[in-house]
């Protein structure tokens, strides 16, 4: 069995349907119980409650940079090797990236007004994730306002390429320019800013629950796309008749 | 009940910002999913 399999649709349908009850399954339970869980651990001495929105900002900001970085490697398939599914998977993923993004963005604003004194700050971190923001949004305007889809799988996929690099740039900012009100990384293994494990796990499970939700949506909308593309084609066939 | 202190406002709000903003995409992305297959199914029938 080879993984290109999964480039046929009717494969993939099939596949993905089977496997879709058991992602939303493990994404409900994983994200609902990580969340309750942070939300409920003991208040942090520097930070008090406002620790609490690490188990949403944390998450989102990693799921942000990776759906990009999915969507790269879906990209490079369908500009490589024209798989149909993985253009596809790449224009399904994106929406649920941008809100990714826009979470990471807003519960950083919200969480950084109290600790920081400022909503916003042009820090190379926040910066650059809002460029990110940006891409994910001029990437399914892209997907919008070309007609032909093959012709906006190819340029979406260069818009992609190009957009990997704040994708790339909004993780590794704050070690690349060491300025900046954001921190290094949030789960740190260095002796002494290792993280309690009174909030590391709940954080884990939170990570692990976003993931699957983002699984289970990019299984969803994928499956939509493929369900679009079959009625055009259907639609097509007739009226050249 | 779990003790927020003084920045209870502020964990509510990005609690309730974030969860508004996935209920939105799950909602959004299963109505046009069985939007998607009932379109498709009637075609295929009336084909």
């Amino acid at each position: 069995m080879s993984i290109w399999e999964y480039a046929n649709p009717v494969k993939f349908m099939r596949t993905s349907g089977a496997a879709l009850p058991f992602v939303v399954a493990g994404a409900a339970l994983c994200t609902v119980v990580g969340l309750v869980w942070g939300f409920l651990t003991p208040l942090d001495y520097k930070q008090g409650s406002t620790v609490k929105i690490i188990f949403l900002h944390v998450p989102a900001a990693l799921m942000a940079i990776n759906i990009w970085l999915m969507m790269l490697v879906a990209s490079l398939i369908w500009l490589i090797r024209r798989h149909h599914v993985s253009a596809l998977a790449a224009k399904a993923a994106a929406p649920v990236g941008a809100v990714m993004t826009l979470i990471a963005l807003m519960t950083g604003a919200i969480w950084g007004q109290p600790m920081w004194g400022t909503w916003w700050e042009w820090d190379p971190r926040l910066t650059s994730f809002l460029v990110l923001f940006l891409f994910y949004l001029g990437y399914m305007a892209l997907w919008g306002a070309v007609e032909d889809a093959d012709s906006a799988a190819d340029l979406t996929g260069v818009l992609c390429l190009v957009g990997s690099v704040f994708a790339i740039l909004s993780r590794y900012a704050v070690n690349f320019w060491n300025q900046g009100l954001h921190q290094g990384a949030s789960l740190s293994l260095a002796p002494g800013e290792r993280m309690s494990a009174v909030y590391r796990y709940p954080l884990y499970l939170t990570m692990l629950g976003f993931f699957l939700l983002f699984l289970a949506l990019l299984l969803i909308r994928t499956r939509t796309e493929i369900r679009r593309r079959r009625l055009a084609a259907l639609l097509a066939r007739e009226n050249r008749r | 009940m779990t003790e927020l202190g003084k920045y209870a406002a502020t964990v509510l709000a990005a609690y309730g910002v974030s969860l508004a903003l996935l209920a939105a995409i799950i909602v959004q992305s299963v109505i046009a999913n069985a939007r998607a297959r009932r379109e498709l199914r009637e075609h295929e029938n009336r084909g």
